[in-house]
């Protein structure tokens, strides 16, 4: 084989490979940009500032989507890994669904403008902090797909671990908000917002019990 | 060279392609079948590498299948690859992995038994003996490599798109040395039963480069391969490979390489040499089955993961196929050379006498000691090897070793030194001196072959036999091959 050609194709899989790796870091960003959105609409509400990062979640959202268009491509026209391109894709789609459901939470946030009392504000702060957590636990388990098989099963433990905290923050936000003086609407509004925050653990916990499935596929 | 000569060997072309056909699936199925590499990548590496492997290494082991028996007639030859070659074909199309050397074992023992030539057993004893280690080998091998390979996947933490690259690398670079071990250890196989009534002559360019008879032989034999890789081989490739168990890209690889190994040990003329060089055990030059090593390799791939996932129901069959090739082979030849020789009025084998003279028994004593019961039939006259076995047996006791030899010796021409059946010696025998030693003996007359060597060996030293030995073997091979050709040249004409 030619060594221009050689050189050719590893630089080409140099640069998938960083793709990819870009394609989680846009993952890990937008779970800090929701975050920090959080708690920017819990101290001011729908704020210019609300906006910003919602505006800085949409593009990540879009740069991702991208990203992973690429991948596809890439790896669909160059026929690699074919015995795990299915699983690799499905990876990448079902991580590109959380960032897309970050962006969705924040729309919600941004049109319905849910009232949250103060005395919630900390509940909902921890919750999304552990949400956060959660998605992070899981994008380490997709980088170590990649690269280091037997950290996965760890990566995943702790993702599944944390989604069963937020299951447990999300019934304790709940009951505390039932609990409460407040209207029954205002309590079903807030119910709803707990529980698609609550969805994004979900989401990733699902993921994480099929990424453990590929990883016992990928052996050699 | 003659239309008749050109039509006789299309069956051992016919070998060849079945051989390139389902062979080549061996090397790359797995490869192709996964999509790790185009099947044109595939076919044109295993194409070029099967044919260096048959014309620059194919001599070793193709020498071994010439022992067990040589057919002495192109019309034999014919029919003995075309037994095997449709043997082949019809394993195949009943896609059970199919071994081409199990078949042209079959085929040539079916000659031996229509013509009444001896079966050496000793060589067939090696040979099946290998049809055993051959997969058990591959076996050890492809665990160890496995074990190995994972331990390093494992702690090197390579990006799982490097990993692909590097195995696809990997499976063209395993693939070109298992194309270059099938084509040297097989190419006896489809060309062996040619090489005594080869068409071709040897020739020397000025620079150095030629090719000898046998290599032509060889060459036109491995483009048949190639040619049945390139026609046929592809959905062979894309069917076979995960049926025994399934196989991850870095396992198949895994599998090609032990696979490879275990083809090259038994075809390695320059590793034999190199071992008997060290004073270590060589190990025999002897045409083994890729498919057998193949399945031999899952196998043990299979066993270092437990077991679970191999279809032994599958391994059992395949088994079942390894017992049945070489029988169904033998006897297609014998019926194919009956019909032949019967129907068609072609010379399938030629008549050999054997003569036990006082120059014979004399030889022997000296080799084997005096046996009494042997000289008992001194002047007697055998018309075929199994006639002359049967008074042996009958009469003596005598062990196989001097059965063999006895056999060579007491093989009857005459052979007559004359010109007018020399011309173009020169373009095999090129020695001056041997050249030289043969005029020298023009006209003359000789009962056996050995006569005529001996009386060759007085003129001049280079018409000796070396002692044996790994590292003379080389330098009597083809003293061998052109007293061959000189024996052919002056037997007598029928």
């Amino acid at each position: 084989m030619h060594t221009g050609k050689v050189s050719r194709l590893f630089g080409r899989t140099r640069k998938l490979e960083h793709r990819i790796d870009e394609f989680l870091d846009r993952v890990t960003e937008s779970g800090v940009v929701f975050e920090r959105a959080l708690r920017i609409y819990l101290r001011e509400g729908a704020s210019k500032d609300f906006d910003g990062f919602l505006e800085d979640v949409v593009s990540l959202e879009a740069k991702e989507d991208r990203l992973r268009r690429e991948i596809e491509i890439e790896i669909y026209a160059r026929t690699l890994i074919p015995d795990l391109r299915a699983d690799v894709l499905r990876l990448l789609e079902d991580t590109d669904a959380i960032v897309n459901a970050y962006e969705a939470m924040l729309f919600r946030l941004s049109i319905q403008k849910p009232d949250i009392p103060g005395v919630f504000h900390e509940n909902f702060v921890e919750l999304c902090a552990t949400v956060v957590s959660c998605v992070e636990s899981l994008v380490l388990g997709a980088r170590a797909f990649f690269r280091d098989l037997e950290a996965v099963r760890d990566h995943c433990i702790k993702t599944i671990f944390l989604e069963t905290q937020c299951d447990k923050l999300s019934t304790k936000t709940q009951r505390g908000v039932f609990d409460s003086d407040l209207p029954l609407e205002r309590k079903i509004h807030l119910r709803y917002f707990i529980e698609r925050l609550d969805d994004i653990a979900n989401l990733a916990e699902d993921v994480a019990d099929t990424l453990q499935i590929y990883t016992i596929k990928r052996r050699v | 060279m003659e239309l008749t000569v050109l039509l006789l060997l299309t069956s051992g072309l016919f070998l060849g392609w079945s051989l390139g056909a389902a062979d080549s699936a061996n090397v790359f199925g797995t490869a192709v079948g996964s999509g790790m590499v185009r099947f044109v990548t595939a076919a044109s590496v295993c194409s070029i590498f099967v044919i260096l492997g048959a014309v620059f290494s194919g001599a070793g082991a193709a020498g071994t299948l010439g022992r067990l028996g040589s057919v002495n007639a192109l019309p034999g030859s014919f029919i003995t690859a075309l037994s095997a070659a449709f043997t082949v074909y019809s394993m195949a199309k009943l896609r059970l992995p199919v071994s081409t050397t199990q078949a042209i074992v079959g085929a040539i023992i079916g000659w031996n038994l229509f013509s009444g030539s001896a079966t050496d057993t000793a060589t067939l004893a090696t040979i099946v003996t290998t049809w055993v280690f051959c997969p058990v080998a591959a076996g050890l091998f492809a665990s160890l490599i496995y074990l190995l390979v994972r331990r390093c996947v494992n702690s090197y933490r390579i990006h799982v798109l490097s990993l692909d690259l590097y195995t696809r690398i990997g499976l063209i670079l395993a693939g070109a040395f298992g194309s270059y071990s099938l084509g040297a250890n097989n190419i006896g196989n489809v060309m062996g039963v040619f090489v005594e009534v080869s068409p071709f002559t040897g020739f020397e360019l000025s620079n150095g480069l030629g090719l000898t008879s046998v290599q032509q032989l060889f060459l036109l034999g491995a483009v048949a391969i190639a040619v049945g890789v390139f026609t046929y081989s592809k959905r062979v490739m894309l069917t076979v490979g995960n049926d025994l168990m399934p196989l991850s890209p870095i396992a198949a690889w895994v599998v090609v390489v032990a696979h490879s190994l275990v083809l090259f040990l038994f075809a390695s003329e320059a590793l034999e040499a190199w071992l008997a060089s060290q004073g270590l055990p060589t190990i025999p030059l002897v045409p083994v089955s890729s498919s057998q090593a193949i399945v031999g390799a899952v196998v043990g791939l299979g066993l270092v993961r437990g077991g679970r996932e191999v279809e032994w129901r599958l391994v059992g069959n395949i088994a079942l196929g390894w017992v049945t090739t070489p029988l169904a082979s033998a006897v297609l030849c014998f019926i194919g050379l009956y019909v032949f020789q019967n129907v068609f009025d072609q010379q399938v084998h030629r008549l050999v006498e054997y003569r036990i003279d006082a120059p014979v028994l004399k030889k022997m004593q000296s080799e084997f000691g005096f046996n009494a019961r042997l000289a008992q039939l001194e002047d007697r006259d055998f018309y075929s090897a199994r006639e002359l076995l049967g008074a042996l047996k009958r009469n003596t006791f005598i062990t196989d070793r001097a059965e063999l030899r006895l056999l060579d010796l007491s093989e009857s021409g005459p052979y007559r030194v004359r010109s007018e059946h020399l011309y173009g010696v020169e373009r095999v025998i090129r020695d001056p001196e041997r050249l030289a030693a043969l005029a020298a003996i023009e006209g003359r007359r000789f009962v056996h072959k050995w006569q005529l060597q001996e009386a060759l060996a007085r003129q001049v030293p280079q018409w000796r036999l070396h002692r044996d030995g790994i590292v003379s073997k080389h330098y009597n091979k083809e003293l061998v091959r052109e007293l061959n050709f000189l024996y052919r040249r002056l037997r007598p004409r029928p």
